[in-house]
């Protein structure tokens, strides 16, 4: 069993391109200026392999999966 | 406790006065009287004095195990409200270059960087060079102007100031105890953290406990202002009840209404509430509030709290260090909000606790967060000063 | 070698064609890098990725072919070295430049996470001398502009290249919808 994964934003390196969003719907929603908010709760297995995808395709690499505590 | 003062010791100026006030520091010549030294830090209690209140000898264990540390003192003090920094470095400047000396032999770095107000820079700049004429360090001192502006005095942001002359937060991971200065390991610490840990060094553990409460021990300097009648910074046991804080500060100079705790940051509290406290975090949780950074303002009642607080929402909106989407633009936002609430205009509430929500924790460093406290213990405090919509509710 | 490959017609068929495969797709790959604000952002990442990588698998048939091929001798080294090939020693150099820069964009673009975003950043920048020279080498060693497809598809891929800078350039000088982040100080 994997432990829980969360995703983070790292802000700093943040540019609200959107694109997390548009791929990770259902745990990514854009704030009233366009940037991700992500809620802090564990990634539900059937969607980790997306949230890793989302990951990647950042253009800022500003999304991390940490394991959680 | 203004009876005993621990770090603002009155006396006669240079390193020959300090040693006559507060003694020689001791040597540390090997590893056991170092990693003695951050037990005995342990066993004090010492938490940081520059508005988080981390436990020191946690950080400096965590630097110590690290490849060539370095030590930054950070003398910055970006609230611009709070005095304690500046008044602390122009009085016992030898106290915190020992406290840096100190630190930097307990975590084995070769160097410390003093970053200090531009206020204070001659004067530390003057010990600093009358203790390497004196050749009294095992370490070598660098002194550096500090930025200006709120947040310049962040931790990772004192460092970026040092490395590339940005005074802009870094995201963590990596933590500065792994990766800091140049990529090494870098312990920052307030002044006053390390003027307290110059003094335990000598003294011991037991020494510093008898001042403060159990859970939080010591003394710490606090800077009151607002409608008292003589401001200024003065040393305190922790937990000393905040209406004697007022009452050394001349008391009132008004009636009272309020009290902002801990800086711009900070909280309102409602005076009548407050002023019985402890000042201390145990004595203010509760209230939503913290020492912070040892700073009390006082409101006097016909002050309009929500006009304060636009104000320095905007002035915390214009000190963002423009790297994050959400305070970038939200903190502007919601100071405007604000400003209509002052002004009794309407404005949205629900669309201002919405922008609270979006803003608070989505930044790189607490910038965001502390506006969103302050705003919040505001609506808190002066709720009554809310425009009431159509509705009859608020 | 070339019986088994149906005679070295074939090999020069397959070289020139994958040629004009790898142009068409890595410009495509090159507008939509360039031109990626004016688009949907999640697809035409995705999209840019992709022909990135099918550019890649159609330069592998395309040098491949092209140094089988018995006719002409280019020799491996010509591949990275711009200045190897003892036939049309420029022309096809700036086939090998393409190559050298596009392959330090490519690789710096598959261990972006390792090596963080400014150097990641730093190398892509190359991108703007790779297809300037992928393009001349077309023009020089590749396909015979008298006919009228291959000609087509060679000034075809400029225009939309030329466009999408173009379009960026003038987004540049307008300016960002809204203010730019980055540490101010």
């Amino acid at each position: 069993m994997t432990a829980p994964a969360r995703l983070r934003v790292d802000f700093i390196a943040c540019d609200g391109r959107g694109l997390c969003a548009e791929a990770l719907p259902g745990l990514i929603t854009l704030d009233d200026w366009g940037f991700p908010i992500v809620s802090g709760q564990a990634v539900p297995p059937r969607l980790l392999a997306d949230a890793r995808a989302t990951v990647r395709l950042c253009p800022r690499l500003a999304l991390r999966l940490e394991a959680g505590r | 406790m203004t009876a005993r003062p621990r770090l603002l010791v009155p006396g006669p100026p240079g390193l020959a006065g300090h040693t006559a006030r507060y003694g020689p520091p001791p040597a540390l010549p090997g590893a056991r009287q170092r990693d003695a030294l951050i037990a005995e830090v342990a066993r004090a209690g010492l938490t940081g004095r520059g508005g988080a209140g981390f436990p020191t000898a946690r950080k400096l264990a965590a630097v110590a195990g690290g490849y060539a540390p370095v030590v930054v003192a950070n003398g910055t003090e970006g609230e611009p409200a709070s005095a304690k920094d500046r008044v602390l470095m122009a009085s016992s400047p030898h106290l915190v270059l020992d406290g840096a000396v100190l630190a930097a032999e307990a975590v084995g770095a070769a160097k410390a960087v003093i970053v200090v107000h531009r206020d204070v820079r001659a004067i530390i700049g003057e010990a600093v060079a009358e203790r390497a004429r004196a050749r009294v360090d095992p370490v070598r001192l660098e002194v550096r102007t500090a930025a200006e502006g709120f947040v310049a005095g962040q931790a990772s942001a004192v460092v970026q100031w040092v490395q590339r002359g940005i005074p802009a937060p870094t995201a963590t991971p990596p933590r500065l105890a792994q990766r800091g200065l140049r990529g090494a390991p870098t312990l920052v610490q307030n002044v006053e953290t390390l003027a307290h840990f110059a003094l335990i060094a000598r003294h011991g553990a037991s020494w510093f406990r008898s001042a403060g409460t159990p859970a939080e021990p010591g003394s710490m300097l606090v800077t009151v202002l607002g409608a008292v009648r003589e401001p200024g910074v003065r040393e305190v046991a922790i937990g000393t009840p905040v209406g004697q804080l007022v009452d050394l500060a001349g008391g009132p100079s008004e009636p009272l209404r309020a009290l902002l705790l801990g800086g711009y940051f900070g909280t309102w509290v409602d005076a009548a509430e407050a002023l019985a406290r402890p000042f201390s975090s145990a004595g203010l949780a509760d209230l939503g509030a913290g020492p912070g950074a040892g700073l009390i303002a006082a409101l006097p009642v016909g002050a309009r709290g929500l006009s304060e607080t636009a104000r320095l929402v905007r002035y915390l909106a214009g000190e963002s260090a423009g790297q994050c989407g959400p305070c970038v633009f939200g903190l502007p936002a919601i100071a405007g909000l604000l400003e209509r609430l002052a002004e009794g205009r309407g404005a949205d509430l629900g669309q201002l606790r919405r922008w609270l929500g979006q803003v608070d924790g989505r930044g790189g460093c607490a910038h965001p967060d502390g506006a969103v406290r302050l705003v919040r213990s505001a609506l808190r405090t002066f709720g009554a000063e809310l425009p009431v919509p159509p509705g009859g509710r608020r | 070698m070339s019986a088994l490959l149906g005679g070295s017609q074939a090999l020069w068929f397959v070289s020139r064609a994958s040629g004009l495969a790898l142009l068409a797709a890595f410009s495509a790959a090159v507008v939509l890098g360039v031109a990626a604000r004016l688009g949907p952002r999640l697809a035409v990442g995705e999209l840019h990725r992709a022909l990135a990588l099918f550019s890649v698998a159609f330069l592998g048939l395309h040098v491949v072919t092209a140094i089988l091929d018995p006719y002409v001798t280019i020799g491996w080294a010509a591949t990275l070295l711009p200045l190897a090939s003892p036939y049309r020693t420029l022309a096809i150099g700036l086939g090998a430049l393409a190559v050298d820069l596009g392959g330090a964009v490519l690789i710096t673009s598959l261990a972006r996470r390792r090596l963080g975003y400014r150097t990641w950043r730093a190398v892509h920048w190359l991108a703007y001398l790779t297809w300037p020279a992928a393009f001349a080498h077309a023009v020089t060693a590749g396909g015979d502009l008298r006919i009228w497809w291959v000609a087509l598809v060679l000034w075809g891929c400029a225009a939309a290249v030329a466009t999408a800078v173009i379009a960026r350039l003038l987004a540049w000088l307008r300016g960002p919808d809204r203010a730019a982040l980055g540490a101010l100080r």
